[in-house]
């Protein structure tokens, strides 16, 4: 079958002689040409397939949207409430022109899946972006058997291990223990849509009360409707007579703003994956930062690899030449995928995010 | 090495002062002498040749962690430092002994560097199994001859000063002489007694002026002042004492090290001498900017032609101590007299270049005799000149001359009085001619006009009040069109909020705002409003924690101009 964009002639992907190639990359994302849809596209399309609700992978602008069932009340959000978006639930799938598209949890954030496409025997899969360690606020990833595995590779590098969250969350306590003897307020940056939720379900809450920022605290009532539980929160007013004493959770744009000024003294410390490096963490002046990612890390991505039991890997996010070449050299055949995204990994941001009033 | 690890993470996780000088207490009031004499080794950024190159240690770690080089170089790439990237790579196991970091370091390290390559490696890879990752990271920190903490000197001083029980001046004197890292010496550092070295340098506090109120005339006679330029340079101390000379700032350094010119001029003055004074970039018969005395500060080693590029002067203005005795009691006549004699002696003192005996006021000299042609300079010492106005009036069009000058206006000290300490008010005053300054950060912006309605050109500026930054004045002049270009690339790079056509930046960018005046304001979230405000420069050299506070502002409510 013909694309039916033609202006859509960018085409990064070599051919494999003897493969079938179900999606290839165009200027406007990833593409399959037998069904005719985009998985993530970064331009309005009339069909796109959508991992998840992070601002790097859901564009506003496309016609029509398809996404996990768990994923669509935080997508109608992030889209706004004309997005006409369809989902289905993990592991149903529907036909588009002979192609047969599901959703497979990713373990990211809620609702975040990867999407599994068949057509005529050939199975692909685009991972999205996924961790493989469960926690409590979305869906546990799950390896999916496939002939070609997308994957991300944000933290596609050896020196990315992570550490058990409980050890992780161990220390994010301790920090906010500390700062109420001191009297400050903790302050805890952490993405909005995924990391922030996991954060209120990964520390004590009886150490104190806590409070969100809006752009956190919005999202909530999707958490809540999928049957996510979170310690309360606070409102802002109430919080601050809690004087030095709360934990709040906000993105990370919130820094130096009026907003954060409210609290008094306060101690800063960041959630990111990002925060292994000594260098970030010094770069961005905070008093502490914690290593708790909603992305795999070196050894998870590698795990994720083999669990597909996929000949062929396109490698996509992140440090991708080190990970094509280490497949390589380990019996895959590997590709890089060039996305418009090329920026993240450069300047520290884990997902693109959105500024918020 | 368990707790040298702790205080490297505790230093490492804080960008507190107060906890950073806590932790440094805490270790050396716990750890063993010979353990702590290593750790200030280190802190005293002194290091270790490196034992292992870089090479071996990265095909080493390569192995150990059972990755290919390649990749470990990538890593290496990612993460920008060697030792670091080590410590991430290898395997995650638990530290297994405390070893004491001086038994690591004179044990393991120093042998390593003379023993063979296959020992080097046993050893290095019997010690990377024994650590966990964060001792592992010091351990490669050090013996990659890369081991570097974030703590300044004078952290370090206050710490040491506060667990020994002497003054920061006493400690700062023994923390930058010479001891080895050995039980000894450090004990001897963290002696209790101010008298078991270090009293050669012990400074006198400094007597500060305090802004002049009121009119000229309200001092009463001008015949009772002794007036003075006010010099915008480095407030010091030269101690010349026990055949020693050490150069103390007000800023609590030991300074001696970055000025060593003036230290071997001290040499002019008999022991037993302490001078108040200022040090100055001086070219010709007029001070520099201060811009470029802060290229030489902070600097251990001055090159020839740092010195030759700079140079400085030491302008003295007080005698403190003569022949060994205080002289703060005695009146400043006396001491002016005195200090005027002294200086003259110095200047005319023969003094030894080359083993030969020469005087060095700018006369000329025989110099065919030397092996070096170069021209003997003169001292760097010099008098700070005492104005002799007719009277008060005849100040002000003085005053007008500062600006030329490079001086900040002109201070009045009470011929009668003795040197006070702190900011004692009535005996010294500042007139300052120039408008007020502060430091205060960019924190919200808004386009311009005409020409500049594209651009953010428009700032509100804000200063400390009790940890919070609060707006305190607005302000549109000042900056060139290069440096408006790259503030607009930074407002619009690190927005944070919005409201209408206002942007609130992230709070980094630190000016220097000219004003004319403070007055008390209720319109104002400040309290106050400040006249004219302008920007008079860019501080890139100050973060934001380093603005004013409201309370500095409002302490020139008192000030007329
Ligand atoms: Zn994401």
């Amino acid at each position: 079958m013909r694309p039916r964009n033609f202006d859509d002639e960018l085409d990064d992907t070599p051919a494999f002689s003897e493969a079938v190639t179900l999606l290839r990359n165009t200027s406007s994302g990833l593409y399959c040409d037998a069904g005719d849809f985009y998985i993530d596209p970064w331009k309005g399309v009339d069909y796109a397939v959508i991992t998840h609700a992070h601002s790097d992978h859901a564009r506003i602008g496309s016609r029509n949207y398809l996404a996990s069932e768990e994923g669509r009340a935080v997508l109608q959000e992030r889209l706004g409430p004309e997005s006409r978006i369809e989902s289905l639930p993990y592991g149903k799938s529907i036909t588009r022109n002979g192609v047969t598209i599901s959703f497979h949890p990713a373990g990211h954030i809620l609702g975040s899946a990867q999407v599994r496409v068949e057509y005529r025997g050939e199975i692909w899969v685009a991972s999205g972006d996924y961790k493989v360690e469960a926690e409590p606020t979305c869906t546990p990833f799950e390896p999916v058997r496939c002939h070609t595995f997308i994957t991300e590779s944000t933290f596609g590098l050896p020196i990315y291990r992570w550490r058990p969250q409980a050890e992780i969350f161990a220390d994010v306590n301790g920090w906010w223990r500390a700062n109420q003897a001191a009297g400050r307020t903790s302050v805890l940056f952490a993405y909005s849509l995924g990391k922030a939720q996991r954060v209120l379900a990964g520390i004590d809450p009886s150490i104190g009360p806590i409070s969100v920022h809006g752009a956190v605290a919005k999202l909530l009532p999707h958490y809540a409707a999928a049957g996510v539980r979170l310690p309360e929160v606070q409102s802002v007013e109430t919080f601050r007579a809690a004087e030095g004493r709360g934990l709040v959770v906000g993105p990370a744009s919130i820094d130096g703003t009026p907003w954060l000024r409210k609290f008094g003294e306060i101690s800063k410390a960041f959630a990111s994956g990002w925060m292994q490096l000594r260098g970030a963490r010094r770069r961005q002046a905070l008093d502490r930062g914690f290593v708790l990612s909603d992305h795999a890390d070196w050894q998870g991505l590698l795990s994720a690899i083999r669990a597909t039991g996929a000949e062929r890997i396109w490698v996509t996010h992140g440090s991708t030449g080190p990970m094509v070449r280490w497949l390589k050299e380990n019996g895959w055949e590997a590709q890089a995928l060039v996305t418009r995204f090329f920026g993240e990994a450069a300047n520290g941001k884990e997902e693109a995010e959105e500024k918020e009033p | 090495m368990r707790r040298f690890t702790r205080l490297f993470v505790a230093l490492d996780e804080t960008n507190r002062t107060n906890e950073k000088v806590a932790a440094l207490e805490s270790y050396f009031r716990e750890a063993n002498p010979r353990d702590a004499a290593w750790a200030l080794h280190f802190l005293s950024g002194r290091k270790l040749p490196r034992t292992v190159t870089s090479t071996a240690l990265r095909n080493w770690a390569a192995e150990a962690a059972g990755l290919p080089s390649w990749l470990v170089e990538e890593c290496h790439d990612a993460v920008g430092d060697l030792a670091e990237t080590a410590a991430l790579l290898l395997p995650d196991t638990p530290s297994t002994i405390d070893l004491p970091l001086h038994e690591l370091i004179e044990n393991r390290l120093l042998p390593m560097r003379d023993a063979p390559e296959t020992m080097r490696k046993e050893m290095l890879l019997r010690t990377w199994s024994e650590l966990d990752a964060k001792e592992r990271l010091v351990w490669n920190k050090l013996i990659t001859g890369s081991f570097r903490v974030g703590v300044a000197q004078t952290l370090v001083v206050r710490a040491l000063a506060s667990v020994a029980g002497v003054e920061q001046a006493i400690m700062a004197h023994r923390f930058t002489g010479r001891w080895q890292p050995t039980a000894d010496d450090f004990n001897h550092i963290l002696n209790p007694n101010p008298e078991a070295g270090g009293e050669v340098a012990r400074p006198y506090p400094f007597f500060l002026a305090s802004p002049l109120e009121g009119n000229l005339e309200a001092l009463g006679p001008l015949s009772d002042w002794q007036a003075e330029w006010k010099w915008d340079g480095i407030r010091a101390q030269l101690i010349r004492r026990q055949g020693e000379v050490l150069v103390w700032s007000r800023g609590d350094e030991m300074i001696t090290e970055s000025f060593p010119e003036i230290a071997e001029a001290g040499r002019a003055f008999p022991d037993g001498t302490v001078l108040d004074g200022e040090i100055l970039a001086w070219q010709g018969e007029l001070p520099e900017p201060f811009s470029r005395l802060q290229r030489r500060l902070g600097r251990k080693v001055v090159s020839r032609k740092m010195r030759g590029d700079v140079p400085v002067v030491f302008l003295a203005y007080d005698l403190l101590e003569w022949k060994g005795e205080d002289w703060r009691a005695r009146t400043l006549e006396e001491r002016r007299r005195q200090l005027e004699s002294a200086l003259d002696d110095a200047l005319h003192r023969p003094v030894e270049i080359a083993g030969k005996p020469l005087t060095a006021i700018g006369e000329t000299f025989d110099l065919f005799e030397l092996e070096h042609f170069s021209p003997i300079p003169a001292l760097p010492l010099r008098l700070s000149a005492v104005l002799t106005p007719d009277s008060w009036e005849s100040l002000l069009p003085m005053q007008h001359e500062s600006r030329v000058r490079g001086v900040e206006g002109i201070m009045f000290k009470r011929r009668s009085s003795p040197y006070g300490v702190g900011r004692q008010r009535g005996d010294w005053w500042k007139w300052k001619i120039d408008p007020f300054v502060m430091d205060a950060v960019l924190i919200n912006a808004q386009l311009g006009h005409g020409r500049r309605a594209s651009l953010y050109t428009d700032y509100t500026f804000a200063i400390w009040h009790e940890n919070k930054l609060i707006p305190v004045a607005k302000a549109y002049s000042g900056l060139s069109d290069a440096e408006i270009l790259e503030v607009d690339a930074f407002v619009r790079a690190n927005t944070t909020d919005k409201f209408g056509p206002i942007r609130a930046v992230k709070p980094e960018l630190v000016f220097e705002l000219a004003f004319e005046a403070v007055q008390e304001s209720t319109r104002h979230k400040a309290g106050i409003a400040v006249r004219f405000p302008r920007m008079s420069r860019w501080r890139h050299d100050k973060k934001a924690a380093d603005a004013d506070t409201l309370e500095n502002l409002r302490a020139l409510l008192r000030v007329p101009r």
